[in-house]
């Protein structure tokens, strides 16, 4: 074990698996020179050189094809987005094409790209560069989708990412990138896809994050306890593949749950986790089912707005309240 | 530029790209009859008029070599090497279809020839086709893609940033665009101002030929030094083949939007016409020869049609697999 901040731990992945696999390449928008702009491939160009550190220029929809057809004829291309806002452009790439090829095909060609980039807002940068629109991808059959919340779990789940022979859509948040904590060193660690964590046991409510929201959650979860509410917290991790099984294991155990995601919360992730527990743990609930999420609105600048705009411990305490009430 | 043809092919090969052509024609013209019969379901977007296109570019790429196609994708997939009972058994959706009847007429394909399942969104096999070469050039497999889009898919965004990036790494891959003057029912004096599709090139700072998408001789030979050209190393080029569809844009198109008296004119210019005359004229072969090879292509085309009327259907429960690699 060694202790890393989130972005170093990912470049640690990339570097390992670049190591391995000959196959593997980035590409991306000034990731190479520059070193990407929120430093996850330092020195890379400079250790694997230009052509597996590729600098693209300013094109999300090129950058999407090239690694979805590169992934097809046996390279394993991990793409980046400068943020997930900017791959709105490239959605056609990514959903009807790298998602759909292996289907369509029936079976026959496998597509193992890797479409990686920062989530979420960034520091008062506004409506365009804040959003990650994780259920838009989860919504869309044949993409897996990974939302890490600690260092441990962005290197393992990465390498993961790397491996799986289908497309990945890899959410890191900018504000996880500086925080630290123990990563195994060990070159063979991975973290498999469709398994959830429970990060701190409780009996009384069942409390579902991913990514950012995870670190809330728990932050919440240390404020109730002191006044004798214990949640269990649940990293789900993986979106697609979802582990529901770990979520109604402690729902049929606390019989309250409240699901929590950062983006808008309208038809967002949580209304499927919130489903999904209605349908299948629906006489173990003994109060409805709470969400958390974003506000529905465009992400506004003014600190105070920005702030008003996403969730914070303060309205995960109130849901959890809500289902004790 | 307009490529220039060199007339010295012996008449084997004469033939054998009028055969191409022919398998091409008379299978469409099958796959209407069929979609008429209400046979094939669905809707088809037939390559009639166009086959010279296929074939000459073809001629002029290796086996593993890839191609990247369109909605109108038959005649791609004929002449890359696709066979007529794997492609009439998609357009059957029967299991035994070279997608098992997932994919259908617009995604027809069979990578162990090098045809990418068809790409239907107009313009996005351009960045696609730049990654299958990117792949090419970092393995140094010395394999090129040639990648097939309309005048339609001259104007997508797609296509702009990928040729640029092909320019700038110098892909191996030659953008093949079929000028068949109407993206649908609009014209395309509509929606490009310039004269000249290859004009583009420029732009982007590779090659911009221009060929006659009409007589395969003069698309093989652009194809044939694109080909050379990206193999050297020397990055992409862009052909375009000014053509014409024959027939409507799709089943439900009447056609009209353009007049007889057009159509007429490039029934004179039809590529098979062009082919078998010049075969004739050089004694490359004789009337009895085509005779011969018409009916070699329509036994080819009637064991297609037996293969998919007696394959089976894929069972309902198919449906589910297939959607990542490891459910299949």
């Amino acid at each position: 074990m060694a202790v890393m901040r989130y972005q170093e731990a990912l470049r640690l992945a990339m570097t390992e698996e670049m190591e391995r696999d000959a196959n593997v390449f980035l590409c991306g928008e000034e990731i190479g020179q520059y070193q990407g702009t929120y430093r996850v491939t330092e020195g890379l160009q400079q250790k694997f050189g230009p052509m597996r550190v590729l600098d693209t220029p300013i094109s999300e929809v090129g950058i999407a094809g090239l690694a979805t057809g590169a992934a097809m004829v046996g390279l394993r291309p991990v793409a980046e987005f400068m943020t997930w806002s900017f791959a709105l452009s490239a959605m056609d790439q990514i959903v009807n094409h790298a998602a759909k090829i292996t289907y369509m095909s029936g079976g026959r060609i496998r597509c193992p790209v890797v479409f990686r980039g920062p989530v979420g807002r960034g520091g008062q940068l506004s409506a365009q560069h804040s959003m990650s629109l994780e259920s838009w991808y989860a919504h869309t059959p044949g993409l897996k989708v990974v939302a890490p919340a600690t260092p441990a779990d962005v290197k393992g789940l990465f390498k993961t990412a790397v491996r799986d022979d289908n497309p990945v859509i890899f959410m890191e948040h900018t504000a996880l990138y500086p925080q630290r904590g123990e990563v195994p060193e060990d070159p063979e660690f991975t973290i498999p896809f469709g398994v959830a964590a429970v990060r701190r046991e409780g009996a009384d409510v069942t409390v579902v994050a991913y990514s950012h929201m995870v670190g809330v959650c728990l932050k919440a979860a240390d404020l109730l306890a002191q006044e004798g509410i214990e949640c269990e917290v649940i990293d789900l991790r993986t979106l697609v593949p979802l582990d529901m099984e770990t979520v109604l294991t402690s729902v049929r155990k606390t019989n309250r749950a409240v699901v929590t995601q950062e983006e808008w919360k309208n038809v967002g992730f949580a209304a499927e986790v919130a489903a999904r527990i209605y349908e299948q743990a629906f006489d173990y609930l003994d109060a409805p089912v709470e969400r958390v999420g974003g506000a529905d609105v465009p992400m506004p600048y003014a600190r105070n707005l920005e702030r008003a705009a996403i969730p914070h411990e303060s309205d995960v305490i109130e849901a959890v309240r809500r289902t004790m009430s | 530029m307009e490529a220039a043809i060199k007339p010295e092919t012996d008449g084997a090969t004469l033939l054998d790209l009028y055969r191409q052509m022919l398998l091409i024609r008379r299978f469409e013209e099958r796959c209407n009859a069929l979609f008429m019969q209400g046979k094939i379901p669905s809707t088809l977007h037939l390559y009639i008029g166009q086959e010279a296109v296929a074939v000459g570019v073809c001629a002029a790429l290796k086996p593993d070599d890839y191609l990247t196609s369109t909605h109108r994708p038959h005649g791609h997939a004929l002449a890359k090497g696709v066979s007529a009972r794997a492609i009439m058994a998609e357009l059957y959706a029967k299991a035994t279809g070279c997608c098992k009847a997932k994919g259908g007429s617009m995604h027809v394909g069979d990578m162990a020839v090098g045809m990418v399942p068809a790409i239907a969104i107009v313009g996005a096999g351009a960045p696609i086709a730049a990654g299958i070469g990117l792949s090419a050039k970092m393995r140094r497999s010395g394999q090129v893609v040639a990648s097939f889009f309309g005048d339609g898919g001259a104007n997508e965004g797609a296509l702009h940033e990928a040729m640029n990036m092909a320019a700038i790494w110098r892909l191996p891959v030659i953008y093949v665009c079929e000028n068949n003057l109407y993206g649908a029912s609009t014209p395309v004096s509509q929606v490009i101002a310039v004269e000249h599709i290859a004009d583009r090139a420029a732009a982007y700072g590779m090659p911009g030929v221009i060929a006659d998408g009409n007589d395969v001789l003069s698309v093989r030979e652009a194809a044939r030094e694109a080909a050379e050209r990206a193999r050297r190393g020397e990055g992409p080029t862009l052909i375009e083949c000014k053509t014409y569809r024959l027939c409507g844009h799709s089943r439900s198109d009447a056609c009209g939007y353009r007049s007889r008296e057009e159509e007429a004119q490039w029934r004179e210019r039809d590529p098979l016409l062009i082919q078998s005359r010049r075969i004739l004229a050089m004694n490359a072969a004789t009337q009895e020869d085509l005779d011969r090879i018409e009916q070699e292509v329509t036994a080819e085309i009637d064991d297609a049609v037996a293969f998919a009327e007696t394959s089976p259907s894929p069972r309902a429960e198919d449906a589910l697999k297939d959607v990542f690699w490891e459910d299949r």
